[in-house]
């Protein structure tokens, strides 16, 4: 006997084409022109904090920065799609959700400057720290994800991984146990084509990424990653049915700079193909959009930037003035200090090692 | 109660449940057939499917789930099948439960538990009989803790499930159902971090954990040596007051562990000795401890894991120098 025992497709979701045109019958009735205002605030806030960064490191008042250039559809879009309840897992690039949930500029910009003071949550806070080896993140997504199922409450947990980290086991992993426990989690490949050096035809064989939640009985979309309205959407959708389960969304979307700021992607990939993407901008997208409806021009795009600059600049100033304690590193690995660790601190204060 | 090890697990186990609402359990075949070993026996049935969770076979969701979980308001109690199987997962245990609060200035903690049967001598299959605890102790911000009683394996646990640290918790399966023993039935801890000594003497000092307490124990009343004999119980943080107070009572020290020789606990226990009591030591520290290989297939086991003759030799050796 032969029969078809699963049959899956994939939909593809854009709402805003790359020229800015709206497909009315996709357009959320919700958003308004404030909203898309909102949107492409924070998206020029995010562009401005990642060129500050990246020129932080290169002055060496950084260290090593993974820019989120090309990817602010989908981050802010995602970010702006959260309830206030709703909980984020990042990897390392996701610093336009954090602008979007309220995370202090500042503390963002310690983090890249080396202090895990960075990475310390505001009381309340509905996020995470970045999170570095690819991909391990998710299994404490479906965690947090299971922890507000079985404490009843009404919140989900959206997390990030990139298109290298689909290829980990962690990926698949998590996907499969919250797939099992129907958790509240809204998983989003932040596919960026690149994995470093690896473009995303090395990374998989399938055709889709979104695919992947089929193994694991996952709810999967691929939208327009670079179609702010389309992201916000989708991940809207996703969360509003998360009591149901799982959903599986890849944002299609472009890393337009280096993966971090230790490798040159001139070395590894074709320059047409970045003047390619330029094309479907995010940004711009939303600008042209906002300017043929009438609502932005140059001089409030001159204001804006000058704001814009100022506020990152005052961030760095702020962050500039934290002054580090050693003593943090080892207060802070227990719930209690063990003597052993305690000596060690002592021995280092009392002969003075961090004045040499 | 008079319990073995099993029973006196099972038992934390049910009083953290019963006491705290966010204790869960999860891992591979724990629900219905009560893990392999029994250990959880029992509390699917009283506590519900929602509480002790059989998940699907995947060691590295297992432990990273329940970080995610533990940073939730919940506090876990993962159970990786066999210890050689916890690798698939390790990674998580040493990026993540072990990281989270440090790199968040305490904002976010990871109170968990998990457990899993370590070492040998029970004729197991290969990767079964692993002794792994100095894996987890050399990073900081694991606890580590071996009983080696069932009145220990009880108070650990509960004591572990009072605290807001990840805690790797070994159980010795060849203890599992070994001996039993008369232990409290109502709620006690057993303080982490802090040696047992489970006899006295001025002879020598003879450090050990996990399934060699019993045969150290034998060999000291056999020999009439008149030893101190200190249960680890913790192996991180290491309880350095208790090791070396008894090393420069007694100038004598042997390490006895079931894991391998090189870079075993052994070494820890035996560098913080020599810089802190090596001038009132009469010989030097010895060592005895399963050679520095990978755990053989059972036929081979009694040659690998130190036996009674192989410490009443170093005893007979320490005590002629």
């Amino acid at each position: 006997m032969h029969k078809v025992v699963f049959d899956g497709s994939v939909e593809y979701v854009q709402v805003m084409d790359e020229n800015g045109n709206i497909d009315p019958a996709l357009f959320p009735k919700e958003v308004t022109d404030d909203t898309i205002l909102t949107m492409y605030r924070w998206m020029s806030l995010l562009r401005a904090l990642d060129a500050k960064t990246l020129s932080l490191q290169r002055q060496g008042r950084a260290v090593t920065y993974a820019p989120s250039l090309g990817e602010e559809a989908t981050q802010i879009g995602s970010g702006m799609a959260m309830r206030e309840q709703d909980f984020f897992v990042p990897n390392f690039r996701q610093h336009g959700v954090y602008l979007v949930r309220g995370f202090p500029l500042d503390r963002l910009i310690t983090y890249w400057r080396g202090y895990e003071e960075g990475t310390q949550m505001p009381d309340g806070f509905k996020g995470f720290p970045y999170i570095v080896p690819v991909a391990s993140q998710m299994p404490h997504a479906s965690g947090i994800a299971f922890a507000q199922k079985y404490k009843k409450k009404d919140a989900a947990v959206v997390a990030y991984v990139g298109d290298g980290g689909t290829s980990e086991g962690d990926f698949y992993e998590a996907m499969n146990f919250s797939g099992v426990f129907k958790s509240p989690l809204v998983a989003i490949i932040e596919n960026n084509q690149w994995a470093i050096s690896v473009p995303r035809s090395k990374q998989s064989a399938a055709v889709t990424l979104a695919q992947k939640g089929f193994a694991a009985g996952v709810k999967c979309v691929q939208v327009d990653g670079n179609d702010v309205i389309a992201v916000y959407k989708t991940v809207r959708d996703a969360i509003a049915n998360a009591g149901d389960g799982p959903t599986l969304i890849e944002c299609v979307t472009y890393r337009m700079s280096m993966h971090t700021t230790a490798d040159d992607p001139t070395k590894y990939r074709d320059q047409a193909e970045v003047e390619l993407w330029k094309k479907r901008d995010p940004v711009d997208r939303i600008r042209k959009y906002l300017t043929s409806k009438g609502l932005w021009n140059e001089s409030m795009e001159s204001k804006m930037q000058e704001e814009q600059l100022k506020q990152v600049d005052d961030a760095v100033e702020l962050s500039e003035q934290f002054k580090p304690d050693p003593k943090s590193i080892f207060e802070n690995v227990y719930s209690f200090m063990p003597q052993t660790l305690k000596d060690e601190y002592d021995d280092a204060v009392s002969n003075n090692f961090w004045q040499g | 109660m008079k319990t073995n090890m099993v029973g006196a697990i099972n038992n934390a186990l049910d009083l953290a449940m019963a006491e705290n609402p966010d204790v869960v359990l999860l891992g591979e075949d724990i629900g219905k057939d009560g893990g392999v070993f029994r250990v959880t026996d029992g509390l699917q049935a009283k506590y519900g499917e929602g509480r002790v969770m059989d998940t699907p076979l995947a060691e590295s969701v297992i432990l990273g789930s329940s970080i995610g979980m533990a940073m939730s308001g919940l506090h876990p109690v993962a159970e990786i099948q066999f210890a050689g199987f916890m690798f698939m997962g390790f990674g998580q245990l040493i990026n993540h439960a072990a990281r989270y609060r440090s790199r968040t200035r305490s904002s976010r903690t990871v109170p968990m538990v998990v457990r899993t049967p370590v070492s040998g001598g029970v004729r197991t299959l290969e990767h079964h009989s692993d002794s792994p605890e100095t894996y987890y102790s050399h990073i900081g911000g694991l606890i580590v803790v071996e009983p080696a009683t069932p009145y220990d394996a009880k108070g650990l646990m509960i004591k572990a499930l009072h605290m807001q640290d990840p805690v790797v918790f070994l159980e010795p399966t060849k203890l599992y159902r070994l001996f039993k023993q008369e232990i409290p039935d109502e709620m006690y801890e057993v303080e982490i971090g802090k040696a047992n000594v489970v006899s006295e003497g001025s002879d020598l000092s003879i450090i050990t954990y996990g399934t060699m307490l019993n045969i150290v124990k034998d060999v000291v009343e056999k020999k009439k040596v008149s030893a101190d004999v200190i249960d680890l119980r913790t192996i991180n943080p290491l309880d350095e007051k208790t090791i070396i107070e008894s090393a420069k009572k007694t100038g004598r020290v042997i390490i006895v562990h079931e894991a391998s020789l090189s870079f075993g606990a052994g070494a820890e226990v035996a560098a913080r000795i020599a810089e802190k009591a090596i001038f009132e030591l009469n010989a030097p520290i010895m060592r005895v401890a399963s050679a520095s290989l990978p755990y053989p297939y059972p036929g081979y086991e009694n040659f690998y894991i130190p036996n009674a003759l192989k410490i009443s030799k170093a005893i007979d050796k320490i005590m002629s120098e």
